[in-house]
């Protein structure tokens, strides 16, 4: 996403560089007309035809309009929404690459650099879970190992619609399953991500899958095509009909009766190949035979050849004849636009061709040379040596035209943001059966039947596993670790995106230090609906703007990311789910810390302050069957000081659990402490009293910002509390750890409660489970 | 003390496998699935992976691959060979184990950590831990729910060839400690003469405290130790 800051300079213009003037393509036999119609069903308005006219001086071919439609789409194009990325802070002396690579790359110390992107596939998900989970893994990783670093984690965020739907739990299953698939078989750990569930999204899952790849800094390479003569390779799996126009698919909304008509557009992955492909490229890289590497992803060879030409101001030449293709008689559209999976563009140093094709065929891959860099400035496409393409590669690229539509609050929004949610303070049933609802709620409970069915321990660098607050590898032959988090409360962005968004980015950066690592960078998935209609773009606008001020204020810039847009089935949108993948870097591993509490004694205290905020809440949604109020708050100060705060602590080693509060409130963060691992008989109980002057279902069910649970030995109990006043940070004792067999007991002042801990996880993992095995 | 780790294209606990050998003080060296040479190694790990995509049955094609005339060979020599997740698939495909790796009885690709009980301390692989110690690693596969048929499976029994039993933390042998539905909660298997082992669960995953257990090393130090020996006699 967020392609660089580059301004279109090329329209109009003709190609520069020495090459001979070519005749403008003919159109070529059999292809339609261009016609208005045509036009349109390209995605492409009269006015972007326009400027496609003005920008080739002529009409295009049919073979054109497609490769506009592909580069000018929402997915590769960022029309709606680059004017307000542009916004995003996306600079620190740690940021090697920002947006507009494949991914981007932090410097995170001991000579490694890390590379990482997050990416959707919701659009191919909807219509088949399995595979277009799988293949959003596979896109994924390739965007990371295209940079010259070896994926070493992935993470996921997950969000559904009620899962006591079956066909939530056929596409729930399905992604999960695609996921672990593909995943487990290239042999790369999932650390962690999470999964929601909320009517919300009933009919359009998001499915957001991210990757880690670590490499030593000198190992960098990008997606350029540099050096004329130099020559372009299709290397990988051979080319089909699968996926065509896929990029213009996911820019569109979804209507009832669209699960046969598009399922040519959701493509088959092979993680075999992929893993084959993974290889190969890192062997490649190392070889020195190549001087740019980009994967063949949304609008395939049209999008890699025309940016990798973009980036390096050079232009490509290619004969689709060339191409290796799976069936005969595929057109230069089709082929120019196919999206089948597990391919690369590699552009080799010219005569080392034969070499690059060595490394390939010990791979099992082949290697054609399709085509060469040239000085035109153009994308320039030939069947059989005749121009069927000749498109100057920059406006193409960077050249999309860009809108800022209007945005405004929808209504419905608004009454349920504003609604009286005091009434709903009470709980029906009482407070236990409140609180037991909550830990039991699918968004709370366990997602253990999501991570066990995700190879979690290959590569044997897996400190931290799913389950905690932020999954943590460690760098191979180091003490060093990288903490990776994702988050998005999407009823926290509904009801105020400005605010949610903030929050997204607080939780996501309070989950990797609460672990013991420094925040560092984020990437984002930005999952909305329609930008064309105003509440939408209101949504959008405001989610970057949240993520802005939360990106600068926490000094976690963006290094890239994805727009999904049209999440949207039969004019229902999805919740703007603005995904944060955050990245924290800890530089001794021994100052770890994990969520559960440990020992019989430990002093329990709270670093930050309750207040009681019950708006958008898990409590309101499980209990009351309502999503309503003014999310939490977010006081950037407060939770910067209690960001720093908490590092301090683990660096200083007086810790011995930190868990942050989040969706569930205290209630959730004190069961999640108290159980700790899904083993039974393993977690501890322990007693706390509160004295906050707040309704009851307020302070424990309240999803207030900026605040952790910490554990300590008695004897460090006057550091913690030192270190909590040295940075301004209040902190309460607020219990004790009562050890094996005790339950977890609360009281407040006007409530006492007490949970066994079989009861507790009963309901906490047992929750998910017990909906996937027993409804089937 | 040369180990040698096969490296089929699909394999990707290779890594993993070198990296628990070096930290057990052996030398671990790759060998290349279309090799038709050990290179001299003196013994021989088959790693865990997906080797050849595994899309028709885990290790199906592996058996096929140039390297595994070799291991049998080594093997039928009376080579050390370990096979390792997708290693011990392998093995049993290429008849240098008997039994088969099914589906696991949950359907479902598992990842967690299991216990097992050393049932065997006196072999090459386990001289370094106690009989009756329970051990915790991680296992991560679909297809490990071992089968045999009754004959099989009493020559494995009657031989005590049984090395490694799914167990809970105490050390009971139960069906609610068995996470796979293998017979006889069986974990790990030697062949008859006790050169090759098989195991589901990943040692190699469980070499340093950092990772959460180190109860895999002792199986590589037994290795290692089990070759010095050899070589000094």
């Amino acid at each position: 996403m967020m392609a660089a800051d580059r301004d279109a300079s090329g329209y109009g213009t003709t190609q520069a560089g020495g090459t001979a003037t070519i005749a403008p393509p003919e159109p070529r036999p059999g292809d339609p007309p261009i016609t208005p119609e045509l036009v349109d069903d390209h995605g492409l308005s009269p006015d972007e035809f326009a400027q496609i006219r003005r920008i080739l001086g002529r009409d295009p071919t049919f073979t054109e309009l497609g490769v506009f439609s592909a580069m000018w789409s929402e997915h590769c194009g960022y029309k709606n929404s680059k004017r307000m990325l542009r916004l995003l802070p996306t600079q620190a002396p740690w940021v090697i690459q920002g947006p507009g690579e494949n991914a981007g790359v932090i410097d995170v110390g001991g000579g490694y650099a890390l590379a990482f992107k997050i990416e959707s596939h919701n659009h191919p998900s909807a219509v088949e879970p399995y595979q277009g989970a799988a293949t959003g893994i596979g896109g994924i990783l390739r965007d990371v190992f295209t940079m010259g670093a070896r994926p070493v984690a992935t993470l996921n965020s997950l969000h559904f619609g009620d899962l006591e739907r079956p066909r939530v739990r056929y596409l729930f299953g399905g992604v999960v399953k695609g996921i672990g698939d593909y995943g487990n078989c290239v042999g790369i750990p999932s650390t962690g991500g999470e999964v929601y569930f909320d009517r919300g999204y009933e009919e359009n899952p998001i499915v957001n899958a991210m990757c880690l790849g670590l490499m030593r800094k000198e190992e960098l390479i990008r997606g350029t095509a540099e050096g004329v003569g130099n020559t372009l390779m299709a290397v990988g799996a051979r080319t089909g009909r699968d996926g065509i126009h896929g990029a213009t698919f996911a820019s569109e909304e979804l209507s009832e009766g669209d699960d046969e008509a598009s399922r040519p557009q959701v493509q088959v992955g092979d993680p075999f190949t992929e893993k084959l492909l993974l290889e190969a490229s890192l062997e490649l890289i190392a070889s020195g035979h190549i001087v740019g590497i980009q994967d063949m992803g949304a609008a395939g060879l049209t999008s890699s050849g025309a940016e990798m030409a973009g980036r390096s101001g050079t232009g490509v030449e290619m004969d689709v004849a060339l191409v290796p293709v799976r069936e005969e008689g595929m057109t230069p559209y089709e082929i120019l636009l196919s999206e089948s999976q597990e391919r690369m563009l590699v552009v080799a140093a010219a005569g080392r061709e034969d070499a690059v094709r060595e490394i390939l065929e010990k791979w099992e891959l082949e290697a054609e040379t399709i085509g060469h860099v040239t000085a035109s400035g153009a994308f320039r496409v030939l069947e059989d040596g005749v121009v069927v393409a000749d498109i100057p590669a920059l406006p193409l690229t960077e050249g999309c035209p860009t809108y800022e539509r209007p945005g405004e609050e929808g209504d419905e929004v608004r009454s349920l943001r504003t609604m009286d949610i005091a009434p709903h303070e009470e709980p029906p049933a009482g407070l236990r059966d409140a609180f037991l609802r909550v830990v039991g709620s699918p968004n709370v409970a366990s997602k253990q039947w999501v991570y066990e069915q995700y190879d979690t321990t290959v590569r044997a660098n897996s400190i931290e596993r799913p389950g905690g607050d932020a999954g943590v590898i460690r760098i191979p032959g180091t003490n060093r670790g990288i903490a990776a988090s994702t988050d998005c409360n999407g009823r926290h962005t509904y009801l105020n995106p400005r605010v949610g968004a903030m929050g997204a980015v607080a939780e996501a950066a309070r989950n990797v230090a609460c672990t013991g690592a420094v925040p560092m960078a984020i990437t984002n998935c930005l999952n909305f609906g329609s930008p064309l209609k105003p509440h939408i773009m209101h949504q959008f606008r405001e989610a970057v703007l949240g993520m802005r001020d939360a990106c600068g204020y926490l000094e976690t810039p963006v290094t890239g990311g994805n727009v999904s847009f049209y999440n949207e089935t039969d004019g229902k949108a999805v919740y703007p789910t603005p995904v944060i993948g955050m990245i924290g870097v800890m530089e001794d591993l021994d100052t770890i810390v994990r969520h559960p509490f440990q020992d019989a004694g430990d002093a329990i205290l709270l670093l930050g302050t309750n207040t009681g905020e019950l708006g958008g809440s898990e409590y309101l949604y499980a209990v009351h069957d309502l999503v309503a109020g003014e999310p939490p708050g977010v006081d950037l100060a407060a939770e910067r000081a209690l960001q720093r705060c908490i590092l301090a602590m683990a660096a200083r080693r007086v810790l011995k659990s930190a868990h942050d509060i989040a969706s569930g409130g205290l209630a959730a963060t004190l069961t999640e402490s108290c159980l700790g691992r899904p083993r039974k008989g393993d977690g501890v109980g322990a007693s706390v009293r509160f004295e906050d002057d707040l309704p009851d279902t307020a302070l424990l069910f309240g999803e207030d910002h900026g605040r952790i649970v910490v554990s300590c030995a008695p004897g460090d109990e006057a550091s913690v509390r030192g270190l909590a006043a040295d940075y301004g940070v209040p902190c309460a004792r607020i219990g004790t750890v009562t050890g094996k067999g005790s339950p977890l007991r609360i009281e407040t002042p006007t409530a006492a409660l007490q949970l066994g801990l079989d009861t507790l996880r009963e309901r906490y993992f047992g929750a998910i489970p017990g909906i996937m095995n027993e409804a089937g | 003390m040369n180990v040698a780790i096969i490296t089929f294209p699909g394999s990707n606990c290779d890594q993993d496998c070198h990296r628990s050998v070096d930290v057990a003080g052996g030398s671990p060296s790759y060998v290349w699935h279309r090799e038709t040479s050990l290179g001299g190694a003196d013994a021989v790990i088959v790693p865990g992976g997906f080797a050849h995509g595994d899309y028709l049955r885990p290790g199906a094609i592996a058996r096929f691959s140039p390297i595994m005339d070799a291991v049998i060979d080594f093997a039928r020599g009376g080579g050390l060979v370990v096979g390792i997740c997708n290693g011990f698939q392998v093995l049993c495909e290429a008849g240098l184990l008997p039994g088969a790796l099914l589906r696991n009885e949950s359907l479902r690709f598992q990842s967690h950590d299991c216990r097992m009980r050393v049932e065997r301390a006196d072999t090459v692989y386990t001289s370094e831990y106690r009989e009756g110690q329970v051990i915790r690693m991680p296992l991560s596969h679909a297809d490990g729910n071992y089968y045999a048929d009754p004959e099989t499976l009493a020559e494995l029994e009657d031989g005590g060839r049984v090395v490694f039993r799914y167990c809970d933390a105490g050390g009971a042998v139960s069906d609610a400690a068995n996470p796979n539905g293998s017979l006889n909660n069986i974990g790990g298997i030697v062949n008859e003469r006790g050169n090759v082992l098989g195991m589901m669960p990943h040692p190699d995953r469980a070499f340093d405290p950092a990772l959460g257990s180190v109860d895999g090393l002792p199986l590589f130090t037994s290795l290692v130790g089990a070759l010095a020996r050899a070589e000094v006699a």
